[in-house]
């Protein structure tokens, strides 16, 4: 026997060197994946570069400026500051939020715990298409139909709560408010809200549910004491995906609201835009000059989005280790 | 009961957690009642519309809710409301996605004859007669641009989820984070960048342009599906295949490519539809035009989006209405492209099982 296995077995040698077209491959796909990272840098290096004129005429006052004046050339009178349009980012996309994540996250616990089994998987269906329907289809529909409806609101917001510092206005002026806009931008986002809460609910382990109806708890205390905790960062994370894209709207807040280029606080009250509507608006008829602010403007608009949208995945992605473990 | 129970031996299966009809009936009816009641209600007072009724239905359901329960615990009382509100904040958002498909529909329907498919506006005002004119620049530019947008993305985005799942490099994180991040771009910092890129540099709006702004769009949706898809390919198959003396590149190639091909194609569908309703990037990428091209490099190119978008502008009642139109034609592009990716990927699972 032993000599048998001698005979036969001879060493051999075990290769770790991969092959040629395994070699080809490793490139191809690397270079391929990282094709997204070049995008991304360069997305960011050409409007840094284009605006970085503007960065430097205007120092922080780009930032904190709430002019922008001068259509002409360089030093022509031109003043550029985008505080109103940053600030009208960040009102509407929050009166969204604030609108659509308790709408959105009762929708998504409706889908997953108290619809029938059938209609769940049509009502899956219908938000992915929700989500996919084009902002200006939502900015017509905002425009035609939601805008008559939403100025009888706030008239009557205005009229019976107006003593409460948020929905006081100077004048009765509510057509293209930012509370118009807002809500035009949370029907937008709440099918991306509504979806990321559904998905983080799903994953709640069943046993948990299971047992927590076991023990004689309705489906309410099901809901309130497991899925609830174990999917508030999912929730929050979904919140934030959908912040990040109120705040890069365009079309539906261009046709909604009156693009005003001044700092409103006031919610009920005409006039508001944000950044991307603003480039929108600009952008035909500017000059060379006024093309390099609108990319500087740009510039900071994918700066914000991209810190809103980190944190965000950063917060999703905890809960979904959360279940593996 | 418990005489009846005692004397059958046979143990029927119970349900004791499904509710009887007779519960679920009282449900509905109870319902019917409210909205009847807060419509009444509304038709009596200075409230109005379906904001009033809501105003005053959601109260009085909740009241409702509290009355049926009075005699249980306050869990089951608590866990009543609960259902309510959770119910009607499903209704609340039902509502606007309703409207918005009925009203895309209703008001595009007018627009709709044979030549609005094969006639362009190169010699149709935009407010004139609905039975002239049409949009098969439009239609034709969109299809065009996102072949081309395609052709760009969906190689790269899959080669992105290869990357993560297949080579499982030292780069993988990164990737990921990568798409991430890349997927919260908004539309217009996409088209500015081509903008500032290509535009510039050709001095001319073209179809291209619009494409590539689009691909930049579509790369995430792409690399994050077929990511996903990738996953679900069995370890035991890629073991297989390299037992039996295979490279990586035909693993790839020949193994888990090709069982996942649906899947991919879905991605691809799902990446289509998040772009073809991008409006802003393209204004400043691709324009308008109002003549049938075919040829995405030469010069401004007219789209779904951008048509809808520019016949509103026009602001006269029959242009609004050639918006409308345009509208429903892309909604149905959309909605069909959805159906198409769903087909796809339950045909999948099937034969999975």
């Amino acid at each position: 026997m032993i000599v048998l296995v001698q005979t036969f077995v001879e060493p051999r040698d075990v290769t770790v060197k991969k092959p040629l077209v395994d070699r080809v491959l490793h490139s191809v796909v690397t270079s391929g994946a990282l094709t997204s990272l070049v995008i991304l840098g360069a997305i960011a290096g050409f409007l840094l570069y284009r605006g970085l004129q503007i960065f430097g005429d205007m120092g922080f006052g780009f930032i904190t400026g709430s002019r922008w004046e001068g259509t002409g050339a360089e030093g022509e009178f031109t003043q550029y500051g985008i505080a109103p349009m940053l600030v009208g980012s960040l009102v509407l996309s929050l009166i969204a939020v604030v609108v659509a994540l308790p709408l959105s996250v009762g929708t998504a616990l409706f889908v997953e715990f108290y619809a029938p089994a059938a209609l769940r998987r049509v009502l899956i269906s219908v938000l992915d298409l929700a989500a996919a329907v084009p902002s200006v289809i939502y900015g017509l529909w905002g425009l035609f139909v939601l805008r008559p409806l939403a100025l009888g609101w706030s008239r009557a917001l205005n009229d019976y709560l107006g003593w409460f510092p948020l929905f006081s206005v100077d004048a009765t002026f509510f057509d293209g408010s930012p509370f118009i806009g807002g809500l035009v931008l949370a029907v937008m986002i709440s099918p991306i809200i509504t979806a990321v809460s559904r998905e983080v609910f799903s994953q709640t382990p069943r046993d948990l549910v299971d047992g927590a109806r076991a023990l004689g708890g309705e489906r309410w205390a099901a809901i309130r004491h497991i899925v609830l905790p174990f999917g508030r960062s999912g929730v929050i994370g979904g919140a934030m995906l959908g912040l990040g894209r109120a705040l890069g709207e365009t079309v539906a807040i261009y046709l909604v609201v009156s693009i005003v280029f001044q700092i409103n606080f006031q919610i009920l009250f005409t006039g508001s835009g944000n950044i991307a509507s603003m480039i929108a608006l600009k952008f035909g008829e500017a000059s060379a000059y006024e093309v390099k602010a609108l990319l500087a403007s740009g510039f900071v608009l994918f700066v914000v989005t991209l810190v809103v949208n980190l944190i965000a995945t950063r917060i999703v992605n905890r809960t979904a280790r959360k279940a593996v473990s | 009961m418990i005489a009846s129970s005692t004397d059958s031996l046979a143990v029927r299966p119970q349900r004791p957690w499904r509710r009887s009809i007779g519960a679920r009936l009282t449900q509905v009816v109870s319902a019917a009642l409210v909205v009847a009641v807060a419509s009444l209600v509304v038709l009596v007072t200075p409230l109005a519309g379906i904001a009033g009724i809501a105003l005053v239905g959601i109260p009085v359901q909740i009241v409702v809710s509290l009355a049926r329960t009075s005699r249980s615990t306050a869990a089951a009382r608590r866990s009543e409301v609960a259902s309510s509100l959770i119910s009607i904040a499903f209704l609340l958002l039902m509502i606007p996605w309703l409207s918005i498909v009925y009203t895309v529909v209703s008001r595009g329907v007018d627009a709709l004859y044979w030549g609005f498919f094969s006639n362009d506006m190169r010699i149709t005002a935009p407010d004139a007669e609905l039975n002239t004119g049409g949009i098969s620049h439009a239609i034709v530019g969109t299809l065009m641009m996102i072949l081309v947008a395609t052709v760009v993305s969906v190689p790269l985005g899959i080669l992105s989820g290869v990357y993560i799942t297949e080579i499982r490099g030292r780069a993988k994180n990164l990737v990921r984070f990568i798409v991430q991040a890349m997927s919260g771009v908004p539309s217009i910092v996409a088209g500015l960048f081509i903008y500032s890129t290509l535009v510039i540099y050709n001095k001319s709006y073209s179809g291209f342009a619009g494409a590539l702004a689009l691909a930049v769009l579509m790369i995430p949706t792409v690399a994050r599906t077929s990511e996903e898809v990738l996953k679900l390919v069995p370890e035991d198959l890629r073991f297989a295949a390299y037992a039996l003396g295979s490279s990586q590149a035909s693993n790839v190639f020949r193994v888990v490519l090709p069982t996942v091909r649906s899947g991919l194609v879905t991605s691809a569908i799902l990446g289509v539809a998040r772009v073809a309703g991008e409006t802003a990037p393209l204004l400043m990428t691709a324009q308008y035009f109002v003549a049938f091209k075919a040829n995405p490099f030469d010069g401004p190119m007219a789209s779904l989006p951008a048509v809808t978008f520019s016949f509103f502008q026009n602001g006269a009642d029959n242009a609004v209405s050639r918006a409308w139109g345009a509208s429903l034609v892309l909604l149905g592009m959309i909605a069909i492209l959805f159906v198409l990716a769903r087909l796809l990927s339950s045909g999948r699972r099937r034969r999975a099982r």
